[in-house]
């Protein structure tokens, strides 16, 4: 079938921010399909939340809505673009719910909108577990035995045919969310009261478990005629029992034969023939008793999911690509394989190497977090490697993590052969490391098996690679390995560092040692046919074997490094950095060189870049990158200040090996990043900053704090995203700080720095020339100094700094570019304390707020700062800073409901996931959008509820006032009621929780409260985290700041004006309206502190 | 002539690290007639042999690959890279001792892990007599037969002398003119009652049908006792007459190795079948398709590097629906050599070569690719449904007849 005529206009739903279990991957696909339909002659618009994706670039697609995922929203949006069809498979569990929600409340029978891709029945479905077992049933598949209840007398009496340990689900949530395993009667009330809260529809699926089993996923393509194809089987190497998105899977799959893998493939296709997916992507989970082989369905998704991306980058098929494309009509075989060029996308990928995707976790960022790995996802992001043997993979995927380990080089601490063996039972994420740990304590194979369930095969694989290492370290210290030994480390995905740390030698001379003997990486490509066929798609990746296919051009060429795995401080935001800074290069007339080991990205697609090598993101890797590609042509330079921390890490070594840096130089960089350097530079400006001092000692730290006087700053140098970044109020609390902080990094010193409470801190991204620094966007925090610019709510423009302040920013902007010599991206921190304004830090590279920028204001400064990089001046490109009449805001996401038992309050260390936007003609419009985006929502009537430090009792009365005004009516707790009294505000008292029953939290959990505004001041942590928790848990709107307070009070006001049902803008009308001269922008706007 | 990767330091040896999973038990060489040489490490049976390399796409079924009979006189190169992991058993072999000369791979698995296992691949490789060489860079051996077509080659697992091998690759006989069916097929008529893996006992046979073996695949007798037929498998030298003793109620012609043209006495005799009985079904399945494109007074042709895998799209011309299947050919038929009576049914979407024909007006058909996979998807098993209906439609007649 040729595509569908009959429709013209399609609405494309992305999956809103980046959350645990739904990250850049929908960004990928929904990039891929919008520009497919695009491509198509269909009319995309495209609706999504997330300012920091590559999908909501303007230029994308017909018309871009940065709208919270709302049924509310898509009504509005659907009665402006009159779109024909909706396409939910690309946006994940967020795009799926949402048009199911749309479908229910009637949206879609309304204004006669189709959904194309999977039908609402098919995606019911699927997602409803009760229906889907049905399914599988009638068709004669196995399920695990399974029960739906609404009630916990119903789970009770399911419990009695199911037994322990039972799998606790609730329905339509991704990234198993709100999914737990219960061993016991106590644990299983508390699961089922939790995930009934988090289901969709209150409804709870309980499961046999069946841990330890072996964990197969398909990866499968259907089109409208019935074709049918596998694209991709993954095997987990983590048995049953730990989430996919957690666990480390492998492609191909590794132990079926091909009975027990067609058997497989073959029931898939009864899966998906069975629920109906009609035109798409899809993926089915298998859970296979290792002994017998009895196989069981556990689930499929009717839509693109992570590992489709996986699936995609894995093979070099495009599947979501194909999938949009199928939507509109055609069939598989009526489209080409994109790499071949010659044979139809209806065939399946045949692979020569072997994949291995392994997951970030983040836990030290959420203290008090259990590690332990279960059926809900907490990984925040993944690294996927790529090798010809399962070994090569495995120990290029370790590295690719960046988390300073190269190979099997964790030893847990001396004499702990127990604890050794006790963690190997519990799934966590540093299991492997104990694995090898094991080997090398001579546990056996089918030990470790015995504990872990992992296969016997990968298993062996692990002890031949720690054999590896032990045969390596046999060698003298400080001498350095013979051809023979270092060819067959290196073709058993030994690092040169793990080799270096082994022999006690220096990483560059066994690099030296090794090219010497002309043991060097070649590059092989990925081809999706196993070389059956020639490909027209460089995507490469490195091994060690004879025949090199990297066919480097003789083009001038630019390299850009990419930011690896996402993790919390580095995610998406740096992702579109890279993918802009290849597209401008691109069209500036350079062979654009990408090199990224993460595939949930836009970045990791063959077509981002001219050249794609899916690659560890180390020294070892890139130095073998940039030494191929200068075989020919010339490589112009590198480009490492749009992906973040990782790549400038790396730029000593790239320059040290004569390579150029395009942009500011890597002597820049380390300028502003070394405290001592900078502190010079910025008395030479006569610029202020909060007092400092370096403490080398725990003595010298004192010292500083007493000096600087409390409450300070403390945190180890050179880090990113606020890492161990605390607050401390006295000796006490520094002196237990210096105790985790010491050991947290043991090499580098402790920064003291004065803190400045009630300060207003802004963000200001600036591109610079060289000789010109242009203001991208200057950004005002809403919470105080002191809460991670990163977990910071923001607007653009500031509506509470005074122009004159603007000007003197403006002017300390362009003194540090200059001063520093920044060529590209520039972020500065400033805090604002009264009159006085301080730097608190700079940043010569990109930073997370530049694709918000380019949103906001409509220029794309990531483009820009790469035709910079690349020798062109801002005069030359005709850059001016332009102040948007609209508001724009920014809020934060945390992912706090994963981890029960942790605090929310916000804090100098980063602790969010990603971030959503909301736009409007004020800043109260904006914020209650992004609110809205964000997911909490704000309350327009019912009981707010402070609860605020002493210090705050002040600060947070004129919004009291506002909602009182509002109609609101007051709660509070007795000091604060007291203060709100005084202030004339009618007031009703709540006890705090240690004061007796009842108390707030009694009050959340009936539903009493609409909005929590509570704050510590210097009260300990513990006295309002129940507050808190409750709030997150019980989805009651919650501030931790006065100022964050002030500005829902502010948005809540606008809402009651009846401002926010005005006009919902698409990005590009937003664009449209004028924009001002910084002199001549507006300063009468509405501000709220 | 010596490839310049010839330096022994190039390769991993046995002594050097890692050789004490696999069962490698010293250097082995791989000599292509163009001169390229390949060296790694050997396994399974110490033996020099020769034959035409191939690299087969599938990545799963190795075993079924190798015992596959029309591999008979080719030295397969796995494209898949680690090989070995879930061993060998014997459900999963497609012939008693036929297939493959030689197995080339990347990586042989250091250990097996699968709960149908029973024996290792090497071992197994050692117990057919089948050299096996691993740890070269197979996807140069592939992107070299893909450009240079498949080439004959000898693979030593005992003789390290590249010089000795490549000449022994030049003097081998080339697959075309090569009539190897007659070398593989049974010496006696046979019956088989077992059905295809996981599906429990087959239904009791209420049809005949004779299988001529070229080397046929034991998934082939499967898939046909699957369906209710009872099989009686006779030698390729079988004459039509002594076929037709047996009563069957549809013939089928197997797959099996070498140059289809050469077989000119089954061509003779496959004609004869034809034309004998209009009503009697019969179907063939590679060279069996082969065997009927050339019957019908059409031609075959050597494809460059032949097909081989798990992954090739075929259009069904009649209802354009596409399967993905399991194709093992080097020699392919000749659309335009058919004559009016014979209408291609299938396309290979690949490259456009014929994937099935058949007899207008008659219950006479074949497919190039394998409904039975083994290893491959199995997409195309209807064709056996067919094929039995076919058959049962036939005796209904001729008993309704008679």
């Amino acid at each position: 079938m040729p595509k569908r005529t009959d429709i013209k206009r399609i609405l494309v739903l992305g999956s809103g921010p980046i959350v645990i279990g739904q990250a850049c991957e929908f960004d990928y696909s929904g990039t891929q399909a919008t520009k497919a339909l695009q491509q198509e002659g269909y009319e995309v618009v495209l609706v999504n939340s997330n300012p920091a994706t590559i999908m909501t670039d303007p230029e994308l697609a017909h018309r871009t809505y940065i709208a919270p995922l709302r049924p509310l929203y898509l009504d509005r949006i659907i009665a402006r673009e009159k779109p024909d069809a909706i396409l939910p498979t690309v946006g994940g569990q967020t795009a799926l719910n949402l048009a199911i929600a749309a479908a229910r409340e009637g949206i879609l029978d309304k204004h006669g909108v189709e959904i194309i891709g999977a039908p609402i029945d098919v995606i019911e479905r699927a997602e409803d577990r009760e229906q889907f077992k049905a399914a599988m049933l009638e068709i004669g598949l196995s399920v695990p035995k399974s029960a739906y209840c609404r009630s916990l007398a119903e789970a009770r009496a399911a419990l009695e045919d199911i037994g322990f340990p039972v799998i606790i689900r609730p329905s339509f949530t991704m990234g198993g969310s709100g999914a737990a395993i219960a061993y016991n009667r106590a644990e299983f009330d508390a699961h089922i009261a939790l995930a009934m809260d988090e289901a969709l529809d209150g409804e709870v699926l309980l499961e046999q478990s069946v841990l330890g089993w072996k964990e197969y996923e398909l990866e499968v393509m259907r089109d409208g005629k019935d074709n049918f194809v596998v694209i991709c089987s993954i095997e987990n190497l983590d048995p049953m029992g730990v989430h996919t998105g957690d666990s480390i899977t492998i492609a191909p799959a590794q132990t079926l034969t091909d009975k027990e893998y067609q058997r497989m493939r073959d029931h898939a296709k009864m899966v998906v023939s069975k629920i109906g997916v009609t035109t798409g992507g899809c993926n089915i989970q298998f859970a296979v008793n290792p002994a017998t082989g009895e196989e069981i369905v556990i689930e499929m998704n009717p839509r693109v999911s992570r590992s489709s991306a996986l699936a995609s980058k894995a093979t070099g098929f495009p599947i979501a690509k194909l999938a949009a494309k199928l939507a509109v009509g055609y069939t598989l075989d009526e489209l080409l394989n994109d790499i071949t060029k010659v044979t139809p996308a209806s065939f399946e990928p045949s692979i020569d190497y072997v994949v291995t995707k392994i997951p970030r976790f983040a836990f030290e960022k959420f203290r008090g977090a259990d590690d332990t790995l279960t059926i809900q996802m907490k990984s925040v992001g993944e690294a996927m490697a790529i090798g010809r043997t399962f070994r090569e993979s495995l120990g290029k995927a370790i590295r690719s993590l960046e988390q300073d380990t190269y190979g099997f080089d964790w030893e847990p601490d001396e004499d702990a052969g127990e604890q050794v063996e006790r963690l190997l039972g519990r799934p966590h994420p540093r299991r492997l490391w104990y694995i090898g740990a094991a080997l090398r304590r001579g546990m056996s194979v089918e030990q470790i098996h015995e504990r872990t369930k992992i296969d016997p095969w990968f298993l062996t694989q692990m002890r031949l690679m720690v054999e590896c290492e032990q045969r390596m370290a046999e060698g003298a210290k400080g001498t350095l390995p013979d051809t023979k030994a270092l060819r067959w480390a290196k073709r058993s995905g030994m690092s040169d560092a793990r080799i270096a740390q082994l022999r006690g030698v220096s990483e560059e001379a066994v690099r030296s040692r090794r090219l010497q003997a002309g043991v060097r990486a070649v590059y092989k490509r990925i081809d999706t046919c196993a070389a059956e066929f020639p490909a027209h798609t460089p995507y490469l990746y490195s091994t060690y074997e004879d025949e090199d296919e990297a066919e480097v051009s003789s083009r001038k060429k630019i390299v850009i490094l990419g930011g690896g795995p996402n993790r919390i401080g580095q995610g998406i935001e740096f992702d579109y950095c890279c993918c802009h800074a290849a597209f401008a290069l691109r069209e500036a007339g350079y062979e654009t060189i990408m090199v990224n080991c993460n595939p949930e990205t836009v970045s990791t697609d063959y077509d981002t870049s001219d050249r794609l090598y899916f690659e560890p993101l180390t020294r070892e890797h890139v130095l073998d990158i940039l030494d191929s590609e200068s075989e020919s042509g010339t490589v112009v330079g590198v480009l490492v200040q749009f992906g973040g921390q990782t790549p400038l890490r790396l730029a000593q070594d790239i320059e040290a090996a004569g390579y150029r840096l395009l942009g500011t130089p890597a002597e820049s960089i380390d300028l502003a990043e070394d405290r001592e350097r900078f502190g010079k530079l910025l008395a030479r400006l006569r610029l202020h900053c909060p007092r400092w001092g370096v403490g080398r000692s725990s003595e010298e730290a004192f010292s500083i704090a007493r000096n600087i006087g409390y409450p300070v700053l403390v945190r180890p140098s050179y880090v990113l995203g606020g890492r161990a970044m605390e607050i401390v109020h006295n000796d006490a609390q520094l002196d237990r700080y210096m105790r985790q902080a010491v050991r947290a990094s043991p090499d580098h010193p402790v920064l003291v720095d004065e803190f400045l409470p009630n300060a207003i801190e802004l963000d200001v991204d600036a591109v610079a020339d060289g000789n010109e620094c242009v203001i991208a966007g200057i950004m005002e925090h809403i919470e105080e100094a002191g809460v991670h610019s990163g977990d910071s709510s923001c607007s653009l423009p500031p509506v509470n700094v005074p122009a004159r302040m603007l000007e003197q920013i403006r002017e300390t902007t362009r003194a540090l570019a200059r001063e520093l010599g920044v060529v590209g991206l520039m972020n500065v921190q400033y805090a604002l304390r009264g009159n006085r304004l301080y730097v608190l830090e700079v940043n010569p590279r990109g930073s997370r707020t530049v694709p918000f920028v380019a949103k906001a204001t409509g220029v794309p400064y990531a483009k820009i700062a790469a035709w910079v990089g690349a020798g062109q001046t801002l005069a030359e490109l005709n850059v001016r800073e332009q102040v948007p009449e609209h508001v724009s805001v920014k809020i934060p996401v945390f992912p706090f409901r994963k981890f029960p038992g942790v605090d929310t309050i916000l804090g100098p260390e980063m602790r969010s996931t990603g971030e959503v936007m909301g736009m409007g003609h004020d800043f109260g419009v904006a914020f209650w959008r992004a609110m809205m985006a964000e997911g909490s929502g704000l309350p327009l009537h019912g009981t707010a509820c402070f609860s605020v430090g002493d210090d705050d009792k002040d600060a947070v009365i004129p919004a009291a006032r506002i909602l009182h005004e509002r109609g609101f009516r007051l709660l509070a707790t007795r000091g604060t009621a007291a203060a709100f009294r005084a202030a004339g505000l009618p007031c009703d008292v709540v006890n705090k929780v240690a004061e007796g029953r009842p108390h707030t939290v009694d009050a959340m959990l009936n539903g009493e409260i609409n909005l929590l505004v509570t704050t510590m001041g210097t009260a300990p942590a513990e006295e309002s985290f129940s507050m808190r928790r409750t709030a997150l848990v019980a989805r009651v709107p919650y501030f931790t700041t006065t100022s964050g307070a002030l500005a829902a009070a502010h948005a809540i006001a606008a809402a009651h004006e009846g401002s926010p049902q005005a006009k919902t803008l698409s990005l590009q009308e937003y664009h449209q309206a004028p924009a001002f001269d910084p002199d001549s922008a507006p300063t009468d706007r509405v501000g709220y502190r | 002539m010596l490839s310049d990767r010839d330096d022994p330091l190039h390769r991993p040896g046995p002594d050097a690290f890692g050789d004490r999973g696999p069962a490698y038990f010293g250097e082995g060489v791989l000599a292509l007639a163009d001169g390229r040489v390949f060296r790694g490490l050997a396994f399974g049976a110490r033996a020099t042999v020769v034959g035409e390399v191939v690299f087969n796409t599938s990545m799963t079924g190795y075993q079924e690959i190798i015992t596959d009979p029309s591999y008979a006189g080719q030295l397969v190169c796995l494209t898949v890279s680690e090989v070995g992991n879930v061993g060998v058993n014997a459900d999963d072999a497609e012939s008693r001792s036929a297939g493959a000369e030689g197995l080339i791979v990347r990586s042989l698995s250091p250990m097996v892990s699968n709960w149908r296992a029973e024996q290792t691949l090497a071992a197994y490789l050692e117990s057919r007599g089948m050299p096996g060489l691993a740890e070269l860079d197979t996807r140069a051996l592939t992107r070299h037969l893909r450009r240079v077509g498949a080439v004959m080659g000898a693979l030593s697992t005992v003789d390290t002398d590249a010089e000795r091998l490549v000449a022994m690759a030049r003097d081998a006989a080339p697959m075309e003119g090569r009539g190897l069916a007659h070398e593989v097929s049974t010496k006696e008529a046979y019956g088989w009652s077992r059905g295809t893996w996981g599906q429990g006992t087959p239904p009791s046979p209420d049809v005949h049908v004779v299988a001529y073996d070229f080397g046929i695949k034991h998934e082939i007798l499967c898939n046909l006792v699957d369906q209710g037929i009872r099989v009686t498998v006779v030698p390729s030298t079988t004459s039509v007459d002594d076929v037709l003793a047996l009563a069957p109620d549809g013939v089928f012609l197997s797959n099996g190795p070498g140059d289809p043209a050469a077989l000119t006495d089954v061509i003779e005799r496959t004609r004869d079948l034809l034309h004998r009985d209009a009503r009697m079904p019969v179907w063939g399945i590679c060279l069996g398709h082969q065997l009927m494109c050339l019957a019908l007074g059409g031609k075959t042709y050597k494809l460059k590097f032949g097909h081989h895998g798990g992954n090739h799209p075929v259009r069904d011309e009649r209802s354009a629906a596409v399967a993905i299947t399991a194709q093992n050919h080097g020699f392919a038929v000749d659309a335009e050599s058919l004559g009016t009576e014979v209408e291609v049914t299938h396309l290979n979407l690949f490259d456009r070569t014929v994937g099935g024909l058949r007899v207008r007006d008659r219950p006479q058909w074949s497919v190039q690719y394998h409904p039975e996979a083994s290893p491959g998807p199995h997409d195309s098993q209807g064709l056996f449904v067919e094929f039995a209906h076919a058959v049962r439609s036939a005796r209904a007649e001729r008993v309704g007849s008679s």
